[in-house]
């Protein structure tokens, strides 16, 4: 079915200013997720270095977004689904900005780990950055496309990744129990994939606005299994 | 889930000669709330407000088919006085209309109709009936006054309060506040709030925002049908109907 558009034109444009920029902050947050992996995946410290320089130009379109979104509540007074995107847009914003700033704890772990040499071959590590880039990309697909069921499959993700993690850490751990030597380098990968677990949790709070964009039900502490 | 309905309508077509202004529209008004009904012009709104008093019959050519439910009667059952149908749905319009005459006077004139006399029950009348519509403490001195006198918002206050000294049960209100600057608009929404302890409130407005903000109900209008009705934060939050959504979000035409 064919969307109509506002008769105001200009409110129109409002709106598609504030999806068209939070996208792209989805995109840039998307990058710097990759960059920091592979900075530490490639010990690539400049790589690194980049992604923590880079994350301004997040935190400026964070504050844009809002700023927009704000003025858009008080100018306009949206209704139904302008007001459950602009809702969403916030919260979604909010994840996003957070995500970015994981992603810089990465790189700094990353030029950390870079300047010693690796505890062991990393093979969970990236398979749990894949899945949770994926998550990211599919919440923020799910809120283009208003797909409610891509949003629940995002849900279900998460509980993968947050296995990872636990699995990554037993594995570091009996490396430290073996050599103390290890301790501190295996701390630094557990961070790492502790910010990617959080990455997947506000990519699974990125899904839940989502399906509250589509429905106007409020799933967030919600399994992902039920019916909505 | 028990009826608390005040006014119910059942399939009520209304005709403007051969024009059909009014198609099929069932819905109920509950009692002490506000419901509000938006919808375009010539959606069909003042027309099913009207016909709740019978106003709408004093033009020629108007035909009214189904019923209009009040107090478990047919208001259009031959038996029934309009009259007194009007006192009991009392009704205020877009623009104040005070009579050209005191505001003691104004308030009093539909009640001496009606039987109602002597100065100390009239006096008293007069008072609570201003009370009721935050007029009192603005006007208690100049009484024998002109109504013309008073500002635009006092004066439909006044004759909010006109409406209420024929204690009426229902209250009808069409765009009471179109004509009225925004004080005057919140003055008279916080009294609305207030008189729907008491009374029955439907009200149509083209502020969508001002249904939103004072209405439990809404019913969404279009070309003469009720296309939504139901808890106005559900209306403006996650409507049901596609045409609902377009109207309030702003996607006309």
């Amino acid at each position: 079915m064919e969307e109509k558009i506002h008769t105001s034109i200009q409110y129109e444009r409002e709106l598609q200013d504030i999806k068209e920029t939070l996208l792209y902050e989805g995109a840039l947050v998307e990058h710097a997720i990759h960059r920091a992996m592979r900075s530490l995946l490639e010990r690539d410290s400049d790589l690194a270095r980049t992604v923590i320089a880079e994350d301004e130009k997040i935190n400026a379109l964070d504050e844009k977004i809002e700023s927009a979104c704000i003025r858009l509540l008080a100018l306009r007074q949206p209704a139904a689904r302008d007001l459950r995107f602009i809702t969403t847009t916030i919260k979604v914003n909010g994840h996003l900005e957070r995500m970015g700033d994981l992603a810089v704890n990465i790189a700094n772990r990353a030029l950390e780990l870079n300047e010693v040499p690796p505890v062991k071959p990393y093979i969970d590590l990236p398979r749990m950055a894949d899945l949770t880039r994926e998550m990211v990309r599919e919440s923020l697909d799910a809120l283009v496309r208003e797909d409610r069921d891509l949003a629940v499959a995002v849900r279900k993700k998460d509980e993968i990744v947050d296995n990872l993690n636990e699995q990554i850490f037993r594995e570091l751990l009996t490396f430290m129990l073996e050599d103390s030597k290890t301790i501190h380098r295996a701390l630094l990968i557990t961070q790492i994939s502790k910010s990617l677990e959080r990455i997947s949790d506000h990519a699974e709070g990125i899904a839940k606005m989502v399906i509250y964009m589509i429905t106007g039900k409020i799933v967030r502490h919600r399994d992902p299994g039920e019916a909505i | 889930m028990q009826n608390n309905n005040v006014i119910e309508t059942k399939n009520v077509n209304f005709y403007y000669g051969d024009f059909k202004a009014l198609t099929d529209v069932t819905m109920p008004f509950q009692r002490n709330r506000v419901t509000a009904l938006i919808g375009p012009s010539g959606c069909g709104k003042s027309t099913l407000l009207r016909l709740i008093n019978r106003m709408n019959e004093l033009i020629a050519g108007t035909r009214v088919e189904g019923e209009i439910i009040f107090d478990g009667k047919n208001i259009y059952a031959p038996e029934i006085d309009p009259v007194e149908v009007r006192r009991r749905i009392g009704m205020v319009f877009q623009k104040p209309n005070p009579f050209p005459k005191s505001i003691f006077n104004n308030i009093t004139y539909g009640p001496r109709l009606s039987g109602t006399n002597g100065k100390a029950a009239l006096e008293a009348l007069v008072e609570h009936s201003l009370r009721q519509a935050s007029l009192w403490d603005e006007v208690k001195d100049i009484l024998h006054q002109s109504a013309m006198m008073l500002s635009g918002g006092q004066q439909q206050r006044l004759c909010i309060a006109r409406a209420l000294a024929m204690k009426p049960e229902v209250l009808l209100m069409d765009e009471p506040t179109s004509a009225l600057d925004p004080i005057s608009t919140a003055k008279i929404e916080e009294l609305i709030e207030e008189l729907k302890k008491e009374y029955s409130i439907i009200i149509v407005t083209h502020n969508m925002q001002q249904a939103a903000r004072i209405s439990d109900f809404t019913g969404f209008f279009y070309i003469g049908k009720l296309i939504e009705y139901n808890l106005t934060e559900k209306i403006f939050t996650t409507p049901a109907v596609k045409q609902t959504e377009d109207y309030i979000t702003g996607r006309f035409g």
